[in-house]
């Protein structure tokens, strides 16, 4: 049905409109003063050395997987914590289960010394 | 409100999901294991990885069991769990047996080779039972959600064991190219998924089904339809490797570990299959009209370029890759014969067929073919086969037996497979369409043909004997015996592909609805 489309439709053309405008009319309003300092990337009061894109040590993707698979446990585990009550014996058990998958992958990652820097 | 314990698991669902329980029990079990193991003994991993497959072989087993005292009792419906997103039907079952069987022979054609390849870890045991996990999900879900994490389940493994010869630069390659690509078509798969979820407010595939029925009977042409039918229809032929989806296959089965090569070829593809069909017939049956020219398209595509990509190749595993994509063409075509919402017809029926038989025969290809990698000898050029003959008699008759079978000559199993495509096609009125898959099965026999030729009228190129491992020994004996067995006694084999499509479909949609 095509016409069930024609809200989205409406919705780019305003899109197309307006933000052009926005973008022009704030150009034409706002006070307009370039400077380098202005420009550089903010690095806590140091002179940005080099380029941003440097190579560095394939250890950190390692901290950065890590963390992830942590942190989306800790998401998993906050619902559970909050419902508690009326999840019961069954999210106690389903939330066992799934720490104890964790803690395999958690006690194989140690063992394989993905936890130490060097 | 504390709901008690058995409503949210009952017991049906701790039926259903014990296959997969099983597998990641000793999954995990041989990650742990691994870090005990003093090096010497990792093979061993081996072993339990072999054990836990025939643990989840005996819970499957006992689902086929509660299925055949449901029937007895008169009630002939799928199991069907988890609030109706898994169904352990019989073509549920079917597909498990084929991957526990798959996945057992990688297994043992493994251990020596990572060996050899100073590979030999516990976590490539682990991905292979992980990956048979998202297979299972696969095969047997019956709402999208849980049809794409198996995919990804499977795929994320997969992707692991591809890349798994670190020191190997083509194996890396490989693994990235299969890592990107498969990304690419899991992305365009969930977006064909997203699209179908819009239309019909539901993940059920049943429920979908029955919205895109009533939705297409009104307007047979809407473009939002037939977008998410070819953005979910080009994931699909994306991972099954169809043309004109399929470049990434020859790099990833070349640079992978070859027992790996093998379990791609058929656990995974068959996986790929148990997807497609699983959504092409129980959720797309509706747009049959509109997908069928598609299909038939595909179909000759793959046929022309993987017969004709595969005659030219001089690496064994590359020219295996493409024989697999020209038979992804075969069975495509019994999709094209099948009927529309019955899938216990002749064309359904060949594709089941044809992927039981293309699992032991494949297999044993590259059981030979991993036998070839030696200390300091790749081996998997043509020209490392060449005079196989003279150095190891069994073996070269062995493969001869597999490539027979592949090119598809009558007393062995590969046989059965083309017979049911071809007279699906006979049966459906397709003539044209059976015409040229015959013509490209006699191409077929060229190349396979030129590997024979190798192995029998020419002199081998180095002196280094072949030697088999036990585990190879016994991988060699099972896909043999399979291939020879299917194709004297097909009986056996044919009536299990026709019970795998028994029940119809009807039964497990009505059931899912209430």
């Amino acid at each position: 049905m095509p016409a069930n489309y024609v809200p989205i439709f409406i919705f780019i053309a305003i899109i197309a409109v307006a933000l052009p405008v926005t973008l022009l009319a704030a150009k034409l309003i706002r006070p307009d003063n370039p400077q380098k300092t202005k420009a550089m990337p903010y690095e806590c009061g140091v002179d940005p050395i080099g380029d941003a894109r440097a190579r560095y040590t394939v250890r950190f993707y390692i901290i950065a997987i890590l963390f992830v698979v942590f942190d989306v446990e800790t998401i998993f585990l906050f619902p559970w914590a909050v419902q508690y009550k009326a999840l019961g014996l069954f999210g106690l058990a389903e939330m066992l289960v799934f720490l104890a998958i964790l803690i395999v992958g958690y006690v194989w990652v140690w063992k394989k010394g993905a936890l130490e820097w060097i | 409100m504390a709901m008690p314990l058995h409503q949210f698991f009952t017991s049906t669902d701790y039926l259903l999901s014990l296959p997969m329980i099983m597998l990641a029990l000793f999954g995990m079990g041989v990650l742990i294991i691994d870090l005990l193991l003093p090096p010497e003994w990792k093979r061993a991993n081996a072993w339990t990885a072999l054990v836990g497959l025939v643990f989840s072989a005996i819970a499957v087993y006992k689902v086929q069991i509660a299925d055949r005292i449901a029937e007895a009792h008169g009630q002939a419906g799928s199991f069907v769990g988890f609030g109706g997103s898994l169904v352990a039907d019989r073509f549920a079952i079917y597909f498990y047996y084929l991957f526990l069987a798959g996945a057992a022979i990688a297994i043992l054609m493994s251990v020596k080779y990572l060996e050899i390849e100073r590979e030999q870890h516990g976590e490539f045991y682990a991905l292979v039972l992980f990956s048979v996990i998202g297979m299972m999900c696969m095969a047997s879900g019956y709402d999208i959600v849980l049809l794409f994490v198996g995919l990804e389940l499977m795929a994320l493994s997969t992707y692991v064991l591809v890349g798994f010869l670190r020191r190997d630069q083509r194996s890396n390659e490989a693994a990235l190219k299969y890592l990107l690509l498969g990304a690419f078509s899991s992305g365009i798969f969930a977006y064909g998924l997203s699209l179908f979820y819009g239309l019909a407010g539901s993940t059920n595939l049943g429920q979908i089904a029955l919205t895109l029925e009533q939705h297409f009977l009104a307007n047979p042409k809407d473009p939002v339809a037939i977008l998410a039918l070819l953005t979910t229809a080009t994931g699909l032929l994306f991972k099954i490797a169809a043309v004109p989806f399929h470049q990434w296959a020859p790099d990833a089965y070349e640079g992978a570990p070859t027992s790996i090569t093998g379990y791609m070829s058929v656990a995974v593809k068959a996986a790929g299959w148990a997807l497609l069909l699983r959504i092409f017939l129980y959720m797309l049956y509706p747009l049959r009209p509109i997908y069928l020219p598609m299909i038939i398209f595909v179909s000759l595509a793959t046929l022309t370029a993987g017969n004709l990509a595969a005659l030219t190749q001089s690496n064994l595993k590359r020219l295996l890759a493409y024989s697999s994509i020209a038979h992804v063409g075969y069975m495509l075509l019994g999709l094209v014969a099948g009927n529309t919402n019955n899938a216990s017809s002749t064309g359904i029926k060949g594709i089941m067929v044809y992927l039981l038989v293309y699992t032991f025969m494949n297999l044993g290809a590259f059981a030979v073919i991993t036998s070839l990698r030696r200390r300091d000898i790749i081996g998997d050029e043509i020209d490392d086969i060449a005079g196989l003959m003279f150095k190891a008699p069994t073996e070269a008759i062995l493969m001869l037996v597999f490539l027979l079978s592949l090119a598809g000559i009558p007393p062995l199993a590969g046989f059965w497979g083309k017979y049911f495509i071809f007279l699906s096609l006979i049966e459906s009125g397709h003539y044209a369409l059976a015409t040229v898959a015959v013509l490209y099965a006699v191409l077929g026999l060229y190349y396979y043909m030129r590997i024979a030729n190798a192995m029998f009228m020419r002199r081998a190129e180095t002196a280094e004997p072949v030697s088999l491992s036990p585990g190879l020994r016994l991988a060699l004996a099972i896909t043999a015996l399979g291939t020879v067995i299917i194709g004297i006694f097909p009986e056996v084999f044919l009536r299990a592909a026709a019970w795998s499509l028994s029940v119809p479909q009807a039964s497990a949609v009505a059931g899912l609805l209430k």
